[in-house]
């Protein structure tokens, strides 16, 4: 069902996104999260870091940004509705800090049948404004086919 | 800066574990501050359109809640470098009660040279395990 095609096609890097303090309390209170560098900009700053940090898996917004730029891309067909999400993976080379101006690319990293269903292994990297690298995030989805 | 001392850890040791309660408000949340806006994670009728049995967490809302048991612990989220799943059952959010999910965190391995910390996270909703391979190394 997925266009086995677009395995190894790369995503343009989507516009900046800029990490807000309120935008990480948001998130960091929707995970539940009480750890205080993801809330109290002293409690950061302590532990040494230049501003809020946001929790281990925010990067899933950016890498959405990114995510979207494949779904609607007409190549490799991929039908939303029928998406699951399978597995997901965020390595940090730094964590994320309000502040920081991020892009992010894109690489369908694999895709494989599985009987009537698609898996697809998308690699979404996450730059700086440096251009240095912050974060991968690994994603699979499983595209269920048509009956 | 932690209060941990990588010599003192065992492996299989629990470092953890906590009940969180998911409700349909923690939904409405999560699709705010995620921007996943998916009707199956607020909308009953939608979500039996498309053949659950009811509105659904976002797998991100699990693993985003779940990891909370490895960063209380390390004290600074910011030292989790590496987090990983594989969302293998969904968590079936009722309207009136919510859903409880526990999360119980083990050391599952100990690499002292690199002063890293694997945790191995069980995450269990209705006595059954609902992410596999949930894995979160720390670096102390």
């Amino acid at each position: 069902v997925v266009n086995p095609n677009v395995e190894g096609k790369k995503y343009p890097a989507t516009e900046p996104y800029l990490v807000g303090r309120e935008k990480i309390r948001e998130f960091a209170h929707a995970v539940k999260s009480t750890n205080p560098v993801n809330l109290d900009v002293f409690a950061a700053q302590a532990a040494g870091y230049v501003d809020l940090v946001a929790p281990t898996t925010f990067a899933v917004v950016i890498q959405e940004r990114s995510l979207a730029t494949v779904l609607s891309d007409p190549e490799a067909d991929i039908d939303f509705s029928r998406v699951v999400h399978g597995d997901q993976r965020f390595v940090h080379v730094r964590p994320i800090v309000a502040g920081d101006e991020l892009t992010s690319t894109l690489k369908v990293a694999s895709v494989k049948s599985l009987g009537a269903h698609s898996m697809v292994t998308f690699e979404t990297e996450i730059f700086d404004v440096n251009n240095e690298l912050v974060s991968t995030a690994i994603s699979t989805l499983v595209v269920r086919g048509g009956e | 800066m932690t209060h941990i001392n990588i010599a003192g850890l065992e492996l299989g040791q629990e470092i953890g574990t906590k009940e969180f309660l998911i409700t349909r408000d923690s939904l409405v949340r999560y699709a705010g501050a995620s921007g996943d806006f998916n009707p199956i994670h607020y909308r009953d009728d939608f979500a039996k359109s498309v053949g659950l049995d009811g509105v659904l967490a976002h797998g991100m809302l699990t693993m985003g809640v779940a990891v909370q048991v490895v960063a209380d612990w390390v004290g600074d989220a910011g030292k989790i470098i590496d987090y990983g799943v594989r969302f293998t059952k969904p968590v079936f959010v009722d309207a009136n009660d919510g859903a409880v999910v526990v999360v119980t965190g083990k050391v599952g391995n100990i690499n002292a040279e690199t002063n890293e910390v694997r945790i191995d996270l069980s995450v269990v909703f209705n006595e059954t395990s609902v992410l596999g391979k949930a894995q979160a190394v720390v670096r102390l």
